[in-house]
């Protein structure tokens, strides 16, 4: 299956991402199907989005997504209608939904957590904590202090 | 015969590893010094056996010996010589010899120049590097093996992907596996020290230069591959958010964790327990980049060798490894007692934020990358996560990150006051506030990456020069930077590293906000304007390179008409894989890069021509070789040099050459 999917890409190779021909005549309309062209994934290729991609099926949803603004859809109305016919793999920036919602909680929640442990361990340490009493034997002392000297 | 010779060493030399990670292992536990002293000879043996064999590999490239089935399969006799060489680790097996190899080469490293260590630390140090070659020996010897012959040799080669024949191939790999494996020194010197049961400030002095240098190949290795792709992929991207750059980035975020927290360990003997986990875990990560860009369970636009047996090999491999390394952590974890107190306000805990956001920035990259595998099989939804979801779920913390640490690099050991790091970094903030003003009022759209860019590049660059200056004292500027030349070393490379990753972030941000394109049909002899520049394309030809024919256009790069280059971008093909790649022509410049790619002919004449200027382009890798620098000016401190054992004591044997 990876492989054929490769095979499609290399077939559709020699279209270079975005064509001249595709390009809308307005430049705001035109920069929004950029914008919106990052964001979307081509779905025969590997982890590639359509602005990039050099595929047929890119150039495809390319020229649908520009067809659908110039029809004054604005971008979450095209960003549904691709969902609706490609499903949810076509958007590069996922959902927050469902359990999505591990995807994007990590972060922020690994780091208050992260935060309030390092916050406990260093109040720990700057006030009562214990002197660890492991010394050194008088040997190791002596190779520390000699590796340490310079 | 060559090539049975390198089975055949490769072969011995695992068997040489199963010796070394058994007997001193065995030794160091019963201290019994002769069986702790195998693992030396043997570290150094099992080296020049997989060199051997790696040697030997090479040779069947270079004289295209096609009755090998990997030469066959992966290079041709009309390839240039440099590609038929690197072309020997630019395909899986090939890649997994490197691999070990180098792994090898760190074990030999450790046997001849760790004089100093004590001779049971330096045993089961080299012990466990030996059990993770005999892992990896025994994947390539099953699953992968170079060396297999064809019964009926072709005529001629399959070639080698043409994406890959670029000079990236022969530099960007190895750097990047010095880095990847480098770190398994780190996990071998903790596993060690958990086996020993003790952690103290010479452990964290034995093992931070490893990491240091590991880091710094990584440092290297990733720049070059994200210089590689940007030149080479035809439309000037530099990073991804690949599942296979995820992997090479995450080893490296904790690397840089673990590089400070050794420090700390180092100075001040707290921090240990963490400091241990954190050589574990990215070795781990190191094992994890392994199973990812091999396995093939996660789409990359970097397909290696992707074939599920082998996946599976990988993943025992790192659950055994992180499993008994894990298991062996919370078990003796307890013992590494802290010693020394601190400040709510000292280095310590600076550098302790440093390490939560290095580590949960990791934590965020890992969880996207592998989050399409886990949602599919957990939830049934079929998703990917793609840029837009790193940059905005990563970024956070690596403006966090900048932004405390010219305060964190100045405030003091033990007990600090803020106040007086503060009072000293005031310009640098004054300055980089005002130029994010500017900045602010000058460009056109209201997005804040600009001058948060700005402001951060300014700040990091500032704080660590006021860093620097702040170590020489008082007195005449002249005695002052006088004073500065004589600073250790590793102040140096602290600052310059610092430094360096404000000009990377800087370089990131300004390409990402300022970037323009312009994607045309041009006909032969047409004038077109791209931003503040004009270019023509003079001519469109077609040239027959060694293997490959190439479309070639002469652009003229042009402002206010006064010509500042000659551009020939081309488009290949290469007829033995027929398949197409761009060679996009740049102009680079200290600020900007143009960034010239030509397309196909069209049906009604000219030629699509895409042309991108690309602001500060070239800073984000002078950033990275700034922080690889730096890593190497902390490395030949001389205390490193002194610890790095200069000394021969009654312990230490003649390395075995």
């Amino acid at each position: 299956m990876m492989r054929l999917l490769l095979i499609l890409c290399v077939l559709a190779a020699p279209v270079w991402a975005v064509q001249p021909d595709e390009v809308l005549n307005d430049p705001a309309l035109e920069a929004r199907a950029r914008a919106l062209s990052k964001d979307l994934r081509c779905l025969v290729c590997r982890n590639e989005s359509i602005d990039e991609s050099n595929a047929e099926l890119a150039r495809d949803l390319r020229i649908l997504v520009r067809e659908r603004l110039v029809e004054g859809d604005s971008d979450p109305q095209v960003i549904d209608y691709v969902v609706a016919r490609y499903g949810e793999f076509v958007l590069l920036r996922p959902l927050s939904g469902g359990s999505n919602m591990v995807l994007w909680l990590t972060g922020p929640a690994a780091f208050f957590i992260v935060l309030l442990f390092a916050a406990i361990y260093v109040r720990r340490r700057s006030s009562t904590g214990s002197q660890a009493a492991i010394e050194l034997s008088s040997d190791e002392q002596k190779r520390l202090t000699e590796i340490l000297k310079d | 015969m060559i090539t049975e010779l390198g089975h055949f060493a490769l072969i011995l030399a695992a068997l040489t590893a199963l010796v070394q990670a058994i007997i001193p292992l065995i030794g160091a536990h019963k201290q019994w010094p002769r069986w702790m002293a195998v693992a030396e000879p043997a570290a150094g043996i099992q080296f020049l056996l997989t060199a051997f064999s790696f040697a030997a590999l090479t040779y069947a490239f270079v004289v295209s010996d096609f009755s090998l089935r990997l030469v066959s399969l992966n290079s041709h006799s009309l390839k240039p010589m440099l590609y038929k060489i690197s072309g020997t680790w630019g395909n899986h097996e090939g890649s997994m010899l490197l691999w070990v190899l180098i792994l090898t080469l760190f074990g030999a490293m450790l046997a001849w120049f760790g004089g100093n260590l004590p001779p049971s630390l330096k045993a089961r140090a080299l012990a466990v590097q030996a059990a993770i070659a005999c892992a990896f020996f025994a994947f390539i010897l099953f699953t992968s093996n170079p060396f297999l012959r064809l019964a009926v040799p072709p005529f001629d080669g399959e070639g080698l992907n043409p994406l890959l024949q670029d000079p990236g191939l022969a530099f960007h790999p190895p750097f990047l596996y010095l880095g990847y494996v480098g770190l398994s020194m780190a996990f071998s010197f903790a596993v060690a020290a958990l086996l020993e049961g003790r952690v103290d400030a010479a452990w964290a002095r034995w093992v931070r230069p490893w990491t240091l240098a590991a880091w710094i190949f990584l440092t290297i290795g990733i720049a070059l591959g994200s210089w590689w792709a940007y030149y080479e992929l035809g439309w000037g991207g530099f990073w991804f958010w690949d599942p296979v750059e995820n992997a090479s980035f995450m080893p490296w975020l904790l690397a840089a964790a673990l590089l400070h927290s050794a420090i700390v360990v180092e100075k001040r003997e707290v921090l240990k327990s963490w400091t241990i986990l954190l050589a574990i875990l990215a070795f781990g990560f190191s094992l994890i980049g392994t199973f990812i860009v091999r396995s093939g369970v996660i789409t990359s636009v970097h397909a290696f060798a992707n074939d599920p047996e082998r996946g599976v090999f990988i993943l025992v491999i790192l659950a055994v490894f992180m499993g008994g390394a894990l298991t062996l952590f919370a078990a003796r974890a307890s013992v590494m007692e802290a010693k020394g107190l601190f400040g709510v306000v000292s280095r310590e805990s600076m550098l302790v934020m440093n390490n939560v956001l290095l580590a949960v920035a990791c934590l965020v990259v890992f969880v996207g990358t592998i989050w399409p595998l886990v949602s599919e099989l957990l939830f049934d939804r079929k998703l990917s996560v793609g840029p837009p979801f790193f940059n905005l779920a990563f970024t956070p913390f690596m403006v966090l990150l900048g932004l405390i640490m010219p305060i964190g690099a100045m405030t003091p050991w033990k007990r600090g006051k803020i106040y007086n790091a503060l009072r000293q970094l005031l310009p640098a903030f004054v300055l980089a506030l005002a130029l994010m003003g500017l900045v602010w009022a000058m460009q056109s759209g209201r997005s804040l990456l600009g001058p948060v860019g700005v402001f951060l590049g300014v700040w990091m660059i500032c704080g660590s020069a006021v860093d620097i200056m702040s170590k020489t004292g008082r007195g005449t500027m002249t005695s002052r930077i006088g004073r500065m030349w004589r600073l250790p070393r590793a102040d140096w490379g602290k600052a310059v590293a610092h430094g360096g990753l404000g000009v990377t972030i800087f370089g990131i941000a300004g390409l990402m906000a300022w970037e323009q394109d312009d994607i045309r049909v041009a006909r032969i002899g047409q004038t077109f304007t791209v931003g503040a520049y004009e270019l023509t394309l003079n001519d469109v030809k077609d040239v027959q390179g060694p293997n490959y024919i190439a479309t070639t256009a002469d652009v003229v790069l042009s402002q206010n008409g006064e010509v500042i280059s000659l551009l020939r971008p081309e488009k290949r093909v290469y007829p033995v894989s027929g398949m197409p790649t761009t060679e996009a022509a740049i102009d680079y410049r200290f600020l900007r890069d143009v960034y010239v790619v030509i397309g196909d002919a069209q049906a009604g004449g000219g030629y699509t021509v895409r042309t991108y200027i690309k602001p500060f382009t070239n800073w984000i890798w002078a950033g990275a070789l700034l922080m690889a620098l730096g890593g190497a000016l902390s490395l030949s401190d001389r205390r490193y040099r002194v610890a790095a054992g200069a000394r021969n004591t009654a312990t230490s044997r003649v390395p075995a050459e």
